[in-house]
């Protein structure tokens, strides 16, 4: 087995896309499907009031909420992304904007791409954040409220802020995972990196180097992120040190 | 205060959790501007959960907690308004972990009062040097010791300019070397007039500075008199057994 990386060099620039594409694509990803988390765990969480409306739309949002994890934990995201891509944006189905980004990034591919990895990641990070929210002392709740703070106040400023610093080595992870799994976005055409290094192996005839480059991209992807969030951690529990 | 000096009054109050049976029963009281009650008892007697009972921390089954003229165990109140001026310590303190003492003071003031932060925060340094911790503000509550904690706690309260403090066994968590010094803040505060309902364990407490002490026992007050009356001429057999045991 001999390896000729420098055959690669003229093939670069499908690289640089690919990254540029799985990055893009993360980012997104990570974002929609962390506010989209947060939604469903406070609902999760939440306690109905004392009206009969009030309690009928909790049992509604809680029963809805509960499928949505279910049906995302159960299903291979595979699945999950053909649906959302052949289903949900086929014929008959919703139409995705049709801009182009930095030229090669267009958003018939992008726009389904990010809405099936953020639904499939909002689900696991949903269970992170209740989780999280949880394992925070009801006492912390009940001081904040005692000093006349709001439902809202509460969560805002003492329970996310803690929670949030306890579950930030599970949503590393989640992040991580993220990123290595938006390869699988590759099978619906998307020009991330996974595609681009398909690309390459066909065009250069050369079935090792593209994969072998690709994995150490994601590598360069991978371990800046959870070492970025490391150091946020670390920063965030100045209050735990003597 | 228009209501006739009196601040809070407790009518008929009923708590009963799932699976407990009556854990107030039918409780009334009230609590006079200037009032230090000193509640007591044996443990599951119904203190704590009356004592949260009163700024709604535990929502009463039944009954009425009038709060200046407000029953704030109505359905249409917005219960927030009223916890502001009503200050809570707690047992275990919860102190908000991840911010500084001076955070931990200010930041009800701004949220709830919407007070300038210069302001919120000369208010608490006043009230931090008052219990001698002005120069741990910038501290994390992890950094300090369990009665500076309960200090804090207390001056954090104090910060909201509360009418009354409700104080929910506040030295029970303390290691035996700290809970004088968080007794003579209680102490002071009482003789600066502030009204006060206090659970606690500390019957030299209830002795010195209680205005009226309160013997529960089962979710019913058994007794209730000034502090001399209550420890001299204990009247209920279960109040002469109560102290039999912790005097």
């Amino acid at each position: 087995m001999t390896f000729e990386f420098g055959k690669m060099a003229k093939y670069a620039f499908y690289f640089e896309r690919g990254v540029l594409y799985t990055l893009l694509l993360s980012a997104c990803t990570v974002a929609i499907g962390f506010v989209l988390a947060l939604v469903v765990a406070l609902i999760r969480i939440s306690k109905p009031g004392k009206s009969t409306l009030s309690k009928a739309v909790n049992k509604a949002l809680h029963l809805i909420t509960g499928l949505y994890i279910e049906v995302i934990r159960g299903t291979p995201m595979l699945v999950q992304l053909m649906i959302v891509y052949y289903v949900l944006f086929g014929k008959g189905g919703f139409t995705a904007p049709k801009f182009m980004l930095f030229g090669f990034i267009s958003g018939e591919h992008l726009i389904p791409g990010i809405i099936a990895l953020s639904l499939n990641s909002g689900a696991y990070v949903a269970e992170i954040v209740r989780a999280g929210i949880q394992g925070i002392d009801y006492g912390q709740t009940e001081a904040c409220r005692s000093l006349g703070m709001t439902k809202f106040q509460n969560m805002r400023y003492i329970v996310l802020p803690q929670a949030i610093k306890n579950i930030l080595p599970a949503i590393a992870n989640e992040f991580v995972t993220i990123i290595k799994e938006s390869s699988i976005c590759s099978v619906i055409g998307m020009q991330e990196l996974m595609f681009n290094a398909k690309l390459v192996q066909g065009a250069s005839f050369r079935p090792s180097e593209p994969l072998l480059l690709a994995a150490f991209l994601y590598l360069c992807m991978t371990v800046p992120t959870s070492k970025i969030i490391a150091y946020f951690e670390r920063r965030m529990r100045r209050g735990d040190q003597r | 205060m228009a209501t006739s000096g009196k601040l809070i009054q407790v009518k008929d109050l009923v708590k009963t959790f799932e699976n407990r049976i009556h854990a107030i029963d039918h409780v009334s009281l009230d609590i006079n501007q200037g009032d230090v009650v000193v509640i007591v008892g044996p443990s599951g007697s119904g203190k704590s959960t009356f004592l949260r009972s009163l700024n709604l921390l535990e929502e009463p089954t039944s009954g009425e907690v009038i709060f200046e003229g407000v029953n704030i165990a109505g359905k249409k109140v917005n219960i927030d308004a009223h916890r502001q001026k009503m200050g809570m310590v707690f047992q275990h303190f919860n102190l908000f972990p991840h911010l500084t003492i001076l955070e931990n003071m200010i930041l009800a003031p701004m949220k709830v009062k919407k007070m300038p932060k210069q302001e919120a925060e000369g208010k608490a340094l006043s009230l931090l040097a008052r219990v001698g911790l002005e120069d741990r503000a910038h501290a994390y509550p992890i950094q300090l010791s369990g009665g500076q904690k309960q200090r804090v706690a207390i001056v954090r309260a104090l910060c909201m300019e509360p009418e009354v403090m409700l104080f929910d066994e506040p030295t029970s968590a303390l290691d035996p070397e700290m809970v004088g010094e968080v007794l003579e803040v209680m102490k002071s505060l009482a003789r600066s007039g502030m009204t006060m309902v206090v659970v606690t364990h500390e019957m030299g407490f209830a002795r010195e500075v209680a205005t009226r002490v309160i013997f529960m026992d089962s979710g019913k007050i058994v007794e209730e008199n000034p502090p001399e009356e209550f420890f001299a001429h204990p009247k209920s057999d279960r109040l002469k057994d109560f102290l039999a045991k912790v005097l």
